[in-house]
């Protein structure tokens, strides 16, 4: 029992009698109304009334509209009749029983006429849309961002433009109502630290991520990806500090795995890394939006990149699991369980094609693949670029139907990247650029261990997949890092 | 007039300010650290400052960052603030 005072109603000190939570939109409050006038003679001296302060008209009715007395008697159905002594409730019953209601009453000959059972409905305080405002309404006292004001000749969207909070789009207004509401999409609490974020090392709030991810468009079941992602990305390893400030044209990419992606409706299938799915395109958009926002990173700034590239507004896809022929990336990088949730993030420069529409052998498709990726960064670039490998279903299907497990198709490709020295000096190839000539008798891998990962995804027509550069990689620069989303 | 109420999405960081250490008028007798931060080349142009500095009566320290993707650790900017007067750092390519 709450002990809330609510409108002169003293929820902790009932005076002695019976009180009855009714609602009009219950054809059994309806029914029992002349029951309740009879009462009134008999102890009953409250009634108070969910959706309509005019039910029953007969009498004196407190208004519980804004449901705070019925939250605070935790009541569950309508009609429900309380019996209170020595201040508390002793006795109580629900729904429509005669036998009930003369027994709790002490009153005979109730509702004569009436039938001797109706059950009651639910209490306006069960309906989910009436808890998630009461949610929300209680959250809103509890944010710690600085609030401004925004004039009412003042155009919303410029105002932030004004003040430097976008990413050259519109954001959605972050007004107190829509926070609150997205801080609903975690059990983590709002002024939990998520993690420093760079340049301007700033210890980020779940609320602090909760602002941007409302602007980026995010929806609040979308919010746990999005503080695994910050998370992930501002850890040491991943140095979204230098990530930020390099010339070279990388940017945050998040690969989602494991059911959140599914229950949150992301895709992993057609036009995966290109528009219009809300929760692929909000969710790398959030990431970015904190880093400009809570870190200060900005473009022109600290960040340096000489072009940057389109996928700086938001890089987020998720694995196609459900038909892949591997396990899926947090499977295999990060030894997790399918069971479990993940994003992988990756310091992702732009996107190189590969096109091989007649291998139909492994061997043949495998060595495509190669082909390509032997020209990531540039051809006699060795062991600089991680890169993320994108298998498309048609091409997949070359892999699985010859049985190719993930590894086998990654020591293949590795094997066929172990390049002659001769070729990568300076001066080879008529190319300045190059390697110094003391590694002309060497053979060297184009990538380091680890350094190439394999991911499911895509549409199911064309015999097209990608190749997703990275950026310096490992302790030089940025790792790969995989972290478990929680709810 | 009516007003709406928007969340500041920023790290609402206050910034210190703090005096600049004060410039020497000549540095001549100084000591001098030099911080390459690892881009290819930085080595050749500080050799270079080394040997102009060094005919200039400074002592020079050398130093160098891990990795040019990240600020220099603090203990090595701590070596450096006891080491020198002044640093010069170069970024090459």
């Amino acid at each position: 029992m709450g002990a809330a005072d609510t409108k002169g109603f003293d929820c902790s000190s009932l005076p002695d009698g019976l009180v009855a939570v009714v609602k009009r939109d219950c054809p059994t409050c309806v029914l029992i109304a002349p029951v309740l006038e009879q009462l009134v003679g008999s102890g009953l001296h409250t009634v108070i009334s969910q959706d309509d302060p005019k039910f029953p008209e007969a009498l004196a009715v407190i208004d519980d509209r804004d449901l705070e007395i019925s939250f605070a008697l935790e009541i569950d159905t309508v009609p429900t009749l309380l019996k209170v002594a020595g201040g508390r409730v002793v006795d109580s019953t629900v729904g429509w029983s005669r036998e009930l209601w003369e027994s709790l009453t002490e009153a005979t000959s109730l509702g004569t006429g009436l039938p001797d059972f109706r059950p009651g409905c639910a209490s306006l305080t069960n309906d989910p849309r009436i808890a998630e405002a009461r949610a929300v309404a209680k959250r809103i006292p509890l944010l710690r961002s600085r609030p401004f004001e925004i004039g009412s000749d003042e155009d919303e969207m410029e105002a932030l433009f004004d003040r430097g909070y976008t990413d050259g789009l519109p954001v959605v207004p972050p007004t107190p109502e829509r926070v609150a509401r997205m801080l609903g999409g975690t059990t983590r609490a709002p002024d939990a630290i998520v993690a420093i974020v760079p340049p301007d090392l700033i210890e980020c709030t779940v609320e602090k991520i909760a602002v941007n991810a409302v602007m980026a468009g995010c929806k609040p079941e979308y919010l746990p990806v999005v503080l695994a992602a910050v998370e992930a990305a501002c850890t040491d390893e991943f140095n979204a500090h230098g990530l930020l400030c390099t010339t070279w044209f990388s940017g945050p990419m998040v690969i989602v795995n494991g059911p959140i992606a599914r229950a949150i409706g992301m895709n992993s299938g057609v036009n995966a890394l290109g528009q219009g799915n809300r929760a692929n395109a909000t969710i790398g958009r959030a990431l970015q939006l904190v880093i400009r926002n809570v870190g200060g990173g900005r473009p022109g700034e600290i960040d340096r990149a000489a072009l940057g590239n389109p996928g700086k507004y938001t890089f987020c896809f998720a694995e196609r699991e459900h038909d892949s022929p591997w396990e899926p990336l947090h499977v295999s990088r990060a030894a997790m369980r399918e069971t479990q949730s993940a994003v992988t993030l990756f310091a992702a420069g732009g996107l190189h094609p590969i096109v091989d529409q007649l291998s139909r052998e492994p061997e043949s498709l495998a060595r495509s693949f190669a082909a390509a990726l032997r020209a990531i960064g540039h051809p006699k670039n060795v062991m600089v670029w991680d890169t993320v490998v994108i298998v498309t279903p048609e091409h997949a299907r070359v892999f699985r139907e010859a049985g190719w497990s993930k590894q086998r198709f990654h020591e293949e490709l590795m094997s066929l990247l172990q390049i002659p020295g001769s070729e990568l000096i300076r001066g080879a190839g008529g190319i300045a650029e190059g390697l110094p000539e003391n590694f002309a008798s060497a053979t060297l891998p184009k990538f380091r261990d680890g350094g190439l990962l394999i991911v499911h995804a895509g549409g199911e027509a064309g015999m097209f997949s990608a190749l997703i550069p990275g950026w310096a990689s490992g302790a030089v620069g940025s790792e790969i890092v995989t972290h478990e989303v929680r709810l | 007039m009516s007003t709406r109420i928007l969340l500041d999405p920023t790290g609402e960081r206050a910034a210190t300010t703090r005096a600049r250490a004060a410039r020497p008028d000549s540095l001549t007798g100084k000591r001098v650290g030099l911080l390459d931060i690892t881009k290819p080349r930085g080595n050749v142009f500080l050799d270079r400052i080394e040997a102009l500095l060094t005919e200039h009566g400074c002592t020079v320290e050398r130093f160098r960052k891990p990795t040019f993707t990240k600020p220099a650790p603090v203990d090595l900017r701590h070596e450096i603030a006891t080491k020198c007067d002044v640093v010069i750092e170069a970024l090459a390519d």
